[in-house]
């Protein structure tokens, strides 16, 4: 029977060690992305990969992500919503992996809200 | 959906939503008897008896914000045209389980696809929530159990970006080669 190994386990730790300043604290920003059927229909999946892999190269442990279900707006699915502290939160529309990267690189890291995907403040 | 990893991950939301806080993913493809099971089990608040019969009915939902509801119609619908068909076993405060079969060579069904991201997208977005998935491949079985990683993991978050992004790659590594040791 195959298993993750401890072997294997032991390597993403010591991988993981070895490139993550372990600062603990709140979360500044919080990014949701809506998983219902509609949402995962459109690709959702696709978007919440590409927003892990910018976050393992970006390396921000005050950003938080979470999975939602749908909010009513199927049509303008994938949606993504990022919210930072204090701030109003931002629903994205029609979110692809490259939307998610820019809106990643630009809203959650430096604050800039990306007008064009916007969908609506909330 | 294009994907039945797509499918597993949508009613595995559901789980979550039941409130479940460990979920069972089992993906067996048995290649001599030509079936693919696809099994999720949450220990959720389960449903009542009269809402089965209406599960997949696109009109029925427990969701408030719209009035359809199509993760297990769409399911349902994918296994029917494969010559399978869609179990859904529940009590209320007992959990849910939901069954799928299809015929494996079937030329409508569609690829089990990217199991790896389906799993890590769970992991990710739910940390509170355990996910035990077991995938079985003619006999050759692969199982990740989130309970032990965590444990393994001791200080580590499942839920840290560089650990998610290992996590996934060592995944479909292991689900690489359990496909090659049973040939094409």
């Amino acid at each position: 029977m195959a298993k993750l190994t401890i072997e294997d386990l032991k390597k993403i730790k010591e991988q993981t060690a070895k490139s993550t300043s372990l600062r603990d604290g709140d979360a500044n920003v919080k990014i949701t992305v809506h998983m219902g059927t509609c949402g995962i229909a459109a690709g959702a999946r696709a978007v919440m990969n590409a927003l892990m892999e910018e976050m393992a190269a970006a390396d921000r442990q005050d950003i938080r992500v979470v999975t939602s279900g749908c909010m009513g707006m199927c049509s303008s699915e994938p949606n993504v919503t990022v919210e930072i502290q204090n701030g109003e939160p931002i629903v994205y529309q029609h979110m692809d992996s490259n939307r998610m990267r820019q809106v990643f690189k630009r809203h959650a890291l430096l604050g800039e809200v990306q007008t064009d995907f916007a969908l609506a403040k909330m | 959906m294009r994907e039945l990893s797509l499918h597993i991950l949508d009613i595995a939301e559901n789980g979550i939503t039941a409130g479940a806080d460990c979920i069972h993913i089992l993906v067996e493809e048995d290649r001599t008897t030509d079936l693919l099971t696809l099994k999720i089990t949450d220990n959720g608040q389960g449903m009542p008896a009269e809402k089965i019969k209406k599960l997949t009915d696109p009109f029925v939902t427990s969701r408030t914000t719209r009035r359809v509801g199509l993760g297990l119609s769409l399911l349902a619908a994918a296994a029917d045209r494969c010559a399978g068909r869609l179990t859904v076993e529940t009590e209320p405060g007992a959990g849910t389980e939901v069954g799928a079969t299809f015929r494996y060579s079937h030329i409508d069904r569609a690829p089990v696809g990217d199991m790896a991201a389906t799993i890590t997208t769970l992991i990710m977005g739910n940390p509170q929530i355990d996910f035990v998935y077991t995938h079985i491949i003619d006999g050759e079985e692969f199982t990740l159990d989130t309970r032990e990683l965590k444990a393994e993991m001791g200080n580590l978050s499942l839920t840290n970006p560089v650990v998610v992004h290992h996590l996934t790659a060592s995944i479909r590594h292991s689900l690489g080669q359990l496909i090659a040791k049973n040939g094409p």
